[in-house]
């Protein structure tokens, strides 16, 4: 077979046409396939000097792929990326960097046991005459370039696996930007921020255009796209749809899912009045405050929301066992329960299940199958003279990938392979299958498309009514207040404040995070 | 500054410097100490033996044995800072041990020459062993297995009986047996190990240890970085075999053969993670004394040499327990 060379994406000999200048960044018919899977056919895609453009689509629908072959993270398998017109070719990010492309991939770069300053400086130390690197210049460097960018919370001197996920994901952000890119591509860079980092996340992408640089961004929250993007490109299918400047969310939702979602929130089901409590929570410490109460009934859904680090996680996480909370008392359905580690949890009463936001470290067993994945913690109900009995765990996983509709090629295809969303409903269906009737579900939706997401809350309201007891931690705060019967909003370790329908909306969220950040004192009396 | 340009805290509760610092070279502390109770323990079996303390003879003696393992360690603690392994230590020393004792004569440029090629050598088998794992993208543990017994093969040929000599000259050059002024070249090892934490290659080194596909990302030349530290390691090996052949004053093509296994104890006793991208060379130097001071204290315990072996790895396995115990509590706290 030959190859045609690819035509020229500039339009020559048309006279009409006035002659702009060429897009800063751009692919023209970009494909790239993994295995069997296509992820990018014949895309193309441009982008304009001093411009914000976001780039929206189902997950798999080829953003990520995309933002990687502009990185310099992968090469294409045809097609041609072009700088101001040129065509280039790029072995690694390093050579991207070269032509002063920038990027903030989405599994994120730091180096775990190097710190927050190496990180930083990394290629670009200070050194000394003789060319070795001052190390102990490495930290005051690092802080003084965090603090020019208005960020003063993270140490340089601590290690890059000792601060917070959003304090990496800012890390990476600002690694980034002083390398002064003239082309930035930013893929999911709000996932896990919080309402007032993705501000600043936004003022500064607004001082870069202003300056000329190109932003690139991928983002699956509408309200953060049209608040900040100067067009924006849908993706479907491994193509491009269209470039817009001006579109509704219910019109974008459409071309990216070639279908109508009619309402993004489904109706939340009331909870039963007699409902018991299923989990009880007494003076616990979390963050190094103490007496933290909290009470969750069978059916409830319960949100929790505040700023990033400010305990969620260790709630969470202690609640399951790994590592369990210094201090306070579980009750599971009135009993008082010690729960020292994910088995206790797993087993206690009425089972306590814990699907984390970090699904490829915490949850999922990436290499393995579906079914593997599926049905670990039950193998032993499954086995037979610990031999596990093969046709009732098909049986099992079938009827499982079939309840909650994971998308996948068949219950042996290694749950590496799925896209974000699928990979959350596979830890979802492991504890159905366990029949945990506790969920914690920590920022479940994190990166996950919008067709998904509304799978995810179709799910978690299935399940509430079916008398699961639901403790949910999101970094959207719009979800909390949609989803959620009562909100928690959690400041430094303590309850800052309980919110309830008519007073539970978005705004009163981020009001009670950050009015309470701001001053602590005068704000408690209607907090309680 | 404007108030949405930057991002509104609480308070700020970074830890002080001190605790960083404590916390993040914990594994190189603790082999200090390690080392330090050693000595005190050693001093203190000393004493009751002999009624005294131990002078310049068994400083200078303890010392001059110590060298060929704690230079070993730390070639084998800059490949295992990659994320590899390198087993090969023991067939490298032995094939140098062994040229040393065949090639060496009494002539200083001679001796130099010979020196120099020799080093070179062992950089030669280093480069075998990077370009398999750097190039060939094989695992180091299979790579290096391999290469032990070739190099192992090549030492037998080049000697096959023990013999040779080492020209007095040489002997106290290297290690001085009346005073232990081969501390000085430990010293100059320190230094290059300082050096080399501030270059580059170093920072390339910590880099892919941490994170492979992340450090390439970040514009370093993973293959190149690994080829030069498996040849750093192959030379610093050589080096030790000289350190061997002018400390036995002959050469043997076996007596190497050890340094494999104790070389990797070292490593792991100086605080080096066997993951990568974490520990100190000179945390593998204590961890070479700490493996000497423990024969010592073995033999002035009395022990049977017999179980020489059993108490080692016993003591072994106590630090690493004790080690991971502490890092537990360090990890605790915060």
């Amino acid at each position: 077979m030959t190859r045609h060379p690819p035509p020229n994406p500039l339009p020559q000999g048309e006279g009409e046409l006035p002659v702009a200048p060429p897009p800063a960044i751009a692919a023209t018919k970009v494909s790239k396939s993994f295995g069997g899977v296509r992820a990018l056919r014949e895309a193309s895609f441009a982008a304009r000097p001093g411009e914000v453009q976001a780039l929206v689509g189902e997950n798999g629908a080829g953003k990520s792929t995309l933002i990687k072959l502009l990185g310099g993270r992968l090469p294409p398998d045809s097609g041609t990326i072009m700088r101001d017109g040129r065509p280039i070719r790029l072995a690694n990010p390093a050579e991207a960097v070269a032509h002063g492309i920038g990027t903030v991939f989405q599994e994120l770069t730091l180096l775990p046991w190097m710190t927050v300053a190496e990180n930083l400086l990394i290629g670009r130390e200070p050194r000394s005459g003789l060319g070795l690197i001052r190390r102990a210049e490495l930290a005051p460097r690092a802080d003084a370039v965090l603090g020019e960018l208005g960020i003063h919370h993270i140490d340089p001197r601590a290690l890059a696996s000792e601060i917070s996920l959003a304090e990496r994901q800012i890390v990476e952000i600002v690694r980034v930007i002083i390398r002064h890119p003239r082309v930035l591509l930013l893929d999911e860079p709000t996932s896990s921020l919080v309402e007032r980092e993705v501000e600043w996340l936004f003022a500064r992408i607004r001082a870069l255009a202003a300056q000329g640089t190109v932003v690139v961004f991928t983002s699956h929250r509408w309200k953060e796209i049209t608040s900040i993007a100067d067009r924006i490109t849908i993706f479907r299918n491994g193509s491009e749809v269209g470039t817009f400047t001006e579109i509704d969310e219910a019109e974008a939702v459409t071309l990216m899912t070639g279908q109508q979602v009619e309402t993004l929130y489904p109706v939340l089901t009331a909870i039963a009045p007699d409902a018991r409590p299923a989990l009880e929570l007494t003076d616990a410490t979390v963050n190094g405050s103490t007496r933290l109460d909290l009470s969750l009934a069978a059916g409830e859904i319960l949100g929790v929301g505040g700023l990033a680090g400010q305990g969620h996680r260790e709630l969470f996480l202690g609640l399951f066992g790994a590592p369990p909370l210094r201090h306070g008392t579980i009750r599971i359905g009135g009993e008082p329960t010690r729960i020292a580690s994910p088995a206790d949890a797993i087993h206690a009463g009425l089972g306590i299940a814990l699907v984390p936001e970090d699904r490829k470290t915490e949850g999922l067993l990436l290499p393995l199958s579906v079914r593997d994945n599926l049905t670990l913690p039950i193998l032993s109900r499954l086995s037979r003279l610990g031999v596990i009995r093969g046709a009732a765990e098909r049986g099992m996983s079938k009827a499982m990938i079939g309840r909650l509709g994971i998308r996948t090629q068949g219950m042996a295809q290694p749950v590496g392979a799925l896209s974000g969303g699928n990979q959350q409903k596979v830890l979802v269906g492991r504890w159905l299958l366990a029949e945990s009737r506790i969920l914690l579900l920590y920022d479940v939706t994190r990166g996950v498309d919008i067709a998904t997401k509304h799978e995810i809350y179709e799910l978690m309201m299935r399940l509430a009514a079916e008398g699961k007891a639901i403790l949910f931690y999101s970094s959207d705060t719009e979800e909390l207040a949609h989803l959620c019967h009562r909100v928690l909003v959690l400041r430094d370790g303590r309850i800052a404040a309980e919110l309830a329908p008519p007073a539970l909306t978005a705004e009163a969220i981020v009001a009670a995070a950050i009015h309470d950040a701001v001053a602590p004192e005068s704000h408690h009396a209607h907090a309680e | 500054m404007p108030s949405d340009l930057a991002i509104p805290t609480q308070a700020m509760r970074r830890r002080p410097r001190a605790a960083h610092l404590l916390g993040q070279n914990a594994g190189l502390i603790l082999a200090a100490v390690i080392l330090l109770l050693c000595i005190v323990g050693f001093a203190a079996m000393f004493w009751v033996q002999q009624d005294r303390l131990p002078g310049n003879f068994e400083i200078t003696s303890t010392v001059n044995n110590t060298m060929p393992l704690a230079v070993a360690a730390i070639g084998q603690s800059i490949v295992v800072l990659t994320r590899g392994i390198d087993l090969s230590v023991g067939g490298v020393v032995d094939l140098t041990n062994a040229l040393a004792a065949i090639w060496l004569t009494g002539s200083l440029p001679h001796m130099i020459g010979v020196s120099v090629a020799i080093v070179l050598i062992g950089a030669a088998a280093g480069l075998l062993n990077g370009l398999l794992v750097g190039l060939g993208r094989l695992q180091p543990i299979v790579v290096t297995l391999a290469t032990l017994s070739i190099f192992q093969g090549l030492a037998i040929r080049v000697l096959p009986q023990p013999g040779g000599a080492v020209p007095p000259g040489y002997t106290d050059f290297l290690v001085n047996p009346d005073q232990p002024t081969a501390l000085a070249f430990l010293l100059i090892a320190v230094l290059g190990w300082m050096a080399l934490r501030r270059c580059r290659l170093g920072v390339g080194i910590f880099a892919i240890g941490n994170d492979e596909s992340a450090a390439v990302a970040l514009g370093v030349n993973a293959m190149r970085t690994k080829i030069i530290a498996y040849m750093i390691g192959g030379a610093l090996y050589a080096l030790a075999g000289l350190f061997l052949a002018a400390n036995a004053t002959a050469g043997d093509a076996t007596t190497g053969d050890g340094y494999t296994l104790t070389s990797i104890v070292a490593v792991v006793l100086g605080g080096v993670n066997l993951f990568g991208g974490r520990g100190s060379a000179v945390g593998a130097i204590c961890g070479a004394f700490i493996t000497t001071m423990i024969v010592n204290i073995l033999f002035f315990a009395r022990i049977n040499p017999l179980y020489q072996s059993f108490y080692q790895g016993l003591f072994l396995v106590i630090a690493v327990v004790f080690g991971a115990l502490i890092g537990r509590l360090v990890r605790g706290r915060r």
